[in-house]
């Protein structure tokens, strides 16, 4: 269908609930993601707390789309960049978030690890090798 | 619109989607089937069930692609294509299936 394969990245930088952002940067992606296209996620900022385990939001009365991350190895979203700074800034570490990953076809159906912890200058790096940057 | 069934109103919206999910009856999924001329076999309700356990476990109505995919791991490779899941639910399996379990209308639905 596509001639040629863009970088699309989509760079989240809300906490999940205050805004409807998080959601809909996910929502955008998982369509998206029907296009084929070499797709990655960063997580920088209040941007980190999207991927917090143990999230509940029944006291919000809003629906708790954590585990929807859980489903982007199925729609091969495997690149989830996150942001050392800001995880250690907030007193995070990579524990405190969801352990995501995805299966390789081509590998057995191996389960790897989506999320990679990369530093601010590393991060830059991945975003100057972007075609297109959505900022959420 | 609505759907009437054992003495209750389901309520759905201008697509035909329920609008509020924990209404979901299995009655519902056989009246939506019979106003599309289909009679429910085991194996639909095998893909009803998948889907209703897929929402439940990740919140969102599986894109028909990722659908067949994860269908083909659990039910068995025969079952994991879209010549299969389309003779099942002529409508489309992300869609018209969806219906049926009373889920949202799929997202990456295009």
């Amino acid at each position: 269908m596509s001639e040629t394969i863009k970088k699309f990245m989509y760079l989240n930088r809300r906490a999940p609930y205050g805004t409807i952002y998080a959601w809909e940067s996910l929502e955008v992606v998982l369509i998206g993601a029907a296009f084929d296209q070499d797709v990655s996620l960063a997580f920088i900022g209040d941007g980190v707390y999207q991927l917090l385990e143990g999230q509940d939001t029944s006291e919000s009365g809003m629906k708790n789309f954590s585990t929807t991350y859980k489903a982007l190895g199925d729609y091969d979203v495997t690149k989830l960049y996150v942001e050392k700074e800001s995880l250690e800034e907030r007193g995070l570490t990579l524990d405190d978030l969801m352990p995501l990953t995805w299966e390789d076809e081509d590998d057995d159906w191996a389960e790897k690890d989506s999320i990679r912890l990369v530093s601010r200058d590393e991060l830059a790096d991945v975003l100057d090798d972007q075609d297109i940057v959505y900022s959420f | 619109m609505a759907i009437e069934a054992n003495g209750k109103v389901f309520e759905t919206d201008e697509e035909g989607y329920l609008v509020t999910l924990a209404d979901w009856e299995p009655v519902v999924a056989e009246e939506m089937a019979k106003e599309d001329d289909l009679e429910l076999t085991d194996e639909h309700w095998d893909i009803i069930n998948f889907l209703r356990e897929y929402y439940e476990e990740y919140q969102i109505a599986p894109a028909v692609r990722v659908l067949t995919k994860a269908v083909g791991k659990k039910l068995g490779k025969e079952k994991g294509n879209s010549k299969y899941l389309y003779g099942l639910f002529p409508y489309g399996p992300g869609k018209q299936a969806c219906r049926f379990a009373g889920l949202p209308k799929p997202t990456g639905c295009i």
